[in-house]
């Protein structure tokens, strides 16, 4: 087996667990951490594909690279909004899952 | 290929999407005391940037750019066509609309009172906008993935901004929703480049084969977008997130950015990937925009309260946009065709993004001024705020479709394309869809003429000025079909 079809099943096997947490765990900060997983898994098959896309003279694509920075970037300021809304979802006495939303109290207005 | 336009006329795309992210920077830097200051000065440039850009496509059909004067595929494009220039113009109208009624809620923080609340709407407003307008220029999936993610940056606080558990909880379930649309995206562009090497849409349209890592990509997008759209059965985020924010917030989250996604759907299977399209897989994102109608109509129809009807109904009429798929395909030709169908999706868009704003800040002034929503204690209204409900009525003439409104001219189109492509299933959709829209609000304009209760509270008082915006938007869309009428 090559390195890159390794990498690349590892990737697949770490997008299946993380999506796997993502639909079944109830505990918000357990869907971020898997949400973290997917992610990583999706930047493992960027490494991969810049891997393979190498031309002769250099030793990888950078086109892929500098994609991966942006994504990278892009999932840390996701994570750090999440669990900054779970935190003071938990400070008003939200608790730290959503099964309890009722749709029916979504509009109550403080006034009234 | 696209070829660069004038150089001049390009620069304005630059400015579109640079100008909100520098009244962002500003807002920020005046703090919690000008924040509504800069904000409201920054709409009339953006607006006018607007009309600039659409002023130079209906002159020349295309704009162009090339980021950094690097060509695709190593440099990023920007591209604005009819499409793009219809929909920078509406989110350039929602968008002033909603900060001038927004005046009232977030506006200069009174002595005593946190500014933080009108600073986060602001900043909001204006990061919205920037991604929206990346959005739409966007020629590069990459591109395209990081407008879509700085608009769920912005549209999330614009949910939680009032700070209860309830509206926190929607804020982070819209949030948990979008990571997931956002990474199957990411996905699917990844597979695109490793089987490509571009993620171009115009280099893409040309190198893209029917095959298994097409399809897998291409799916793995669309789903991930229905996702961010909230197209049926992935809704769930949306009635509680749009109904628990306040009104200036609800009009821009359900007017426009549910329509960012949706524009790189279209973009994504017209563009990028117009080969890859088959009669199986329209007729089934059709069959998902038919479940939303009448699904969503169903359940605004028993809804309680006005502002979870309104999002309901957002529900219903997003499902409009999809049903474009199985009605652009050329059935013969085996691709999408832009025509009258991808034509009635773009007024549906348009058209439901100005009537549904002037609805939120119309249902968010009743509901100011009855100190509820529920809709069974509306009596009184039309005596009390006459505005307020013609704007909501007029707004409603366009989501049911009456003449001449805009809603009528995209279902019009819509219906006439199922018609001359045979495909009736769809026609019967839209016209169901138009009656249940027509039922659930004619039950609140009943109530809403009844006389007020024996029991009822007064009134409170609203500013007569706050009920500009919402009826200077309704009457546009109800308007709007007239300009089709026009050349």
């Amino acid at each position: 087996m090559s390195p890159t079809t390794l990498y690349s099943l590892c990737g697949a096997a770490l997008v299946g667990i993380g999506l796997y947490g993502l639909l079944t765990d109830p505990r918000v900060l357990r869907k971020i951490i898997a949400f973290n997983l997917v992610g990583s898994g999706v930047f493992l098959l960027f490494g991969v594909v810049a891997r393979r896309g190498a031309d002769a003279g250099l030793s990888g694509d950078p086109v892929p690279q500098a994609l991966v920075i942006t994504g990278i970037v892009v999932a840390f300021s996701a994570t750090a909004l999440a669990v900054a809304l779970l935190l003071r979802l938990h400070e008003t006495g939200g608790g730290a899952t959503l099964e309890a939303a009722a749709e029916g109290e979504s509009t109550e207005r403080p006034a009234s | 290929m696209l070829a660069a336009g004038p150089p001049a006329e390009g620069g304005w795309l630059v400015a579109t999407i640079l100008w909100p992210v520098i009244a962002l920077l500003l807002v920020i830097a005046g703090g919690e005391r000008f924040a509504a200051r800069v904000g409201v000065l920054a709409l009339p440039v953006g607006l006018a940037i607007a009309v600039v850009v659409a002023l130079g496509v209906s002159g020349a059909g295309e704009l162009g750019y090339h980021v950094g004067g690097w060509a695709p595929p190593l440099g990023i494009a920007l591209r604005a066509d009819g499409l793009s220039a219809a929909m920078l113009l509406v989110t350039a109208v929602v968008a002033s609309g909603a900060g001038i009624y927004a005046l009232a809620d977030f506006g200069t923080p009174r002595v005593g009172s946190s500014g933080r609340t009108s600073l986060a709407f602001w900043a909001s407003l204006l990061g919205a906008w920037a991604a929206l307008n990346l959005a739409f220029l966007g020629n590069d999936l990459f591109n395209l993935y990081v407008a879509l993610e700085l608009l769920t940056f912005a549209a999330v606080p614009l949910v939680s901004l009032d700070g209860r558990a309830a509206t926190l909880q929607a804020a982070l379930r819209y949030l948990l929703y979008a990571l997931v649309g956002s990474v199957l995206y990411l996905l699917g562009a990844v597979l695109l480049y490793g089987a490509y090497g571009t993620l171009d849409m115009g280099l893409l349209a040309e190198a893209a084969r029917p095959e298994p890592a097409t399809w897998a990509a291409a799916a793995l997008m669309t789903a991930g977008l229905f996702a961010k759209t909230a197209l049926f059965p992935l809704h769930l985020w949306l009635p509680p997130a749009h109904a628990g924010a306040p009104p200036a917030a609800s009009a821009v989250l359900s007017a426009l950015v549910v329509k960012g996604s949706f524009f790189i759907v279209l973009r994504l299977w017209f563009d990028a990937l117009p080969g890859l399209a088959t009669a199986a897989a329209m007729q089934f994102i059709g069959l998902l925009g038919a479940g939303a109608i009448l699904y969503g109509s169903a359940l605004a129809l028993r809804q309680q309260r006005l502002k979870l009807l309104v999002a309901y109904s957002t529900v219903a009429q997003i499902g409009y946009l999809f049903l474009v798929f199985p009605l652009a395909f050329d059935a013969a030709a085996g691709r999408l065709v832009a025509g009258a169908a991808l034509t009635g999706g773009l007024l549906q868009a348009v058209s439901h993004a100005l009537a549904k704003a002037a609805m939120f800040m119309s249902a968010g002034l009743i509901a100011v001024a009855f100190g509820h929503d529920r809709i069974a204690e509306l009596g009184g209204l039309a005596r009390a705020r006459p505005a307020s409900l013609l704007a909501f009525a007029l707004a409603g003439v366009s989501l049911v479709g009456l003449p001449p409104s805009g809603g009528f001219a995209a279902k019009w189109l819509l219906l006439s394309a199922a018609v001359s492509t045979g495909q009736w299933w769809w026609a019967a959709v839209i016209v169901t869809g138009g009656l249940l829209t027509g039922a659930y609000l004619v039950l609140v304009l009943m109530r809403a003429l009844a006389e007020p209760a024996a029991t009822a509270a007064p009134l409170r008082p609203v500013a007569a000025w706050r009920e500009a915006a919402p009826l200077v938007l309704a009457l546009l869309a109800v308007l709007m079909g007239l300009a089709g009428v026009l050349p």
